[in-house]
């Protein structure tokens, strides 16, 4: 009797909330829960070695990967981004002038009601300064535009990254966004980066190992040994992160989310819907340092 | 009348063909384990040893079962074909491609490669 009580108020309370029962977002445990799903996935793996990709969880290729980072072959590259950072003065664009603030980002601007990134913040900043973007080949993704956004995540290695979603309808909008998209299923092949990041995460796919979705943003832009092709030493190895979502979503025949580039080198702004990923995706690896650019295979 | 001959030639061709055509079954060509195996391996087409280990695999994935023993596993042929044609249909999160409901195989690829299977 007490029993069909309790469920006859319950039903009532349902009945009597005017909306639905919509989860509400809630970014903290988002958080809790994608960390204790790999920490349970991969005993004894520390929350600062995610960091690592792969290498966190395989040791022969850890082995291998150490000794390429004994003589990085992004040290070039770095310079070279060193030297069009210092050429533009884009530290002036930036609070510290530029250096150490990549944990920071992607961040959400008030004012504007909208999530910037490092590199979205980078280009407008090469705009203001009217850059020659076609001269010095600036564009979003690769090659010396990744290599300036390299150096300055070069600058904040150690620290740890802390990107920030408030309370806010706006930003809570834009994660909410990036979460779906992250779980959502696309392409010809019908693959979430969920499916390959979460629930396979550790598992081959042939002969890739999938790292774990966790820390995956901690080392962007990365230096990948199949990007440089044979340039070993210049800047073709970089990508932003953003390049990286392009490759997967291709990989599964999807379309992938490019920068918008008419008029190329004028007008390209990122993507909203990977502005949006990079906003949840680096907020799940809060907590781990950064470490870019790392080598990647 | 040369030409009426011809005609009739063509249209006894043609009667012969369609006659022919309806002595098969339902598809218009027997589906073949060995073209199922070649279709299976092409990266571009089933790919399937990117998730599943079975005999004399090249560097598979593990990230389906191994396909092993599937005559006795599964003794209806047709649950192995809508498995490859729609997986979605008996796990709506399954990681496997919908290779028939996508369309990145054809109907009659899609024999073939169940044909393969069913060796295995
Ligand atoms: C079909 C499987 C598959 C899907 C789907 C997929 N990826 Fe990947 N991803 C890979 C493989 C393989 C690699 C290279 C090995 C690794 O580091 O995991 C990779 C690498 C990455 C990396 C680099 C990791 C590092 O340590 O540098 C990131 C970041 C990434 N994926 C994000 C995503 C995101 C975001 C999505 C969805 C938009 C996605 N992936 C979808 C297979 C996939
Ligand atoms: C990206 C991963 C992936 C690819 C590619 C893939 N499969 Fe699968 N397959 C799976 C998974 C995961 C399962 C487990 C059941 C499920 O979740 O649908 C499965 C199940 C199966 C089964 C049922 C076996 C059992 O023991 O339950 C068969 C048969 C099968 N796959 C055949 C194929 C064939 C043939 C191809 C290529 C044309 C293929 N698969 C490609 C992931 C894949």
């Amino acid at each position: 009797m007490r029993k069909l009580i309790i469920a006859l108020t319950a039903l009532s309370v349902l009945g009597g909330a005017s909306a639905p029962a919509v989860a509400k977002t809630d970014p903290q445990s988002d958080l809790n829960e994608f960390r204790q799903y790999f920490y349970k996935k991969f005993p004894g793996v520390k929350l600062q070695e995610f960091g690592d990709g792969i290498y966190a969880i395989d040791k022969v290729r850890r082995d291998e990967w150490q000794l390429m980072e004994e003589f990085p072959s992004y040290e070039d590259g770095v310079n070279r981004g060193r030297k069009l950072f210092e050429k533009y003065d884009i530290g002036s664009c930036f609070k510290n002038g530029g250096k150490g603030i990549k944990q920071h980002y992607p961040y959400f601007d008030k004012q504007s009601g909208s999530v910037r990134t490092l590199e979205g913040d980078l280009m407008a900043c090469l705009k203001r300064k009217n850059v020659d973007l076609k001269a010095e080949k600036l564009r979003f993704f690769k090659g010396n535009f990744a290599a300036i956004a390299a150096y300055m995540a070069y600058t904040s290695r150690g620290e740890k990254q802390n990107v920030v979603v408030p309370d806010d309808e706006r930003a809570l909008d834009v994660y909410e966004k990036g979460k779906q998209f992250f779980y959502a299923k696309r392409g010809q092949l019908n693959m979430s980066c969920a499916d390959c990041h979460v629930y396979n995460s550790g598992m081959m796919a042939r002969g890739n190992l999938l790292s774990p979705g966790l820390g995956q943003t901690s080392h962007f832009p990365v230096w990948r040994r199949k990007w440089a092709g044979g340039d070993e030493t210049g800047v073709k190895g970089f990508g932003t992160i953003q390049r990286r979502y392009s490759g997967c979503n291709k990989q599964v025949r999807a379309l992938p989310m490019n920068a918008y580039n008419s008029g190329k080198y004028k007008t390209e702004t990122q993507h909203p819907t990977y502005v949006a990923l990079e906003y949840f995706h680096t907020y799940m690896s809060n907590g781990i340092r950064l470490n870019g650019p790392a080598i990647r295979q | 009348m040369r030409k009426a001959a011809k005609l009739i030639a063509a249209a006894s061709t043609v009667a012969m063909l369609l006659g022919s055509m309806a002595m098969v079954p339902s598809t218009a060509v027997a589906a073949d384990a060995d073209t199922g195996k070649k279709l299976a391996e092409n990266r571009k087409k089933g790919n399937c040893f990117a998730c599943h280990s079975y005999e004399g695999a090249h560097l598979p994935g593990n990230i389906g079962p191994p396909l092993v023993a599937m005559k006795s596993r599964f003794p209806d042929k047709d649950r192995v074909r809508e498995q490859i044609a729609n997986p979605t249909k008996f796990n709506p999160n399954s990681m496997m491609p919908p290779f028939g409901k996508h369309n990145i195989l054809t109907e009659e690829e899609i024999d073939h490669i169940t044909e393969w299977v069913y060796t295995l």
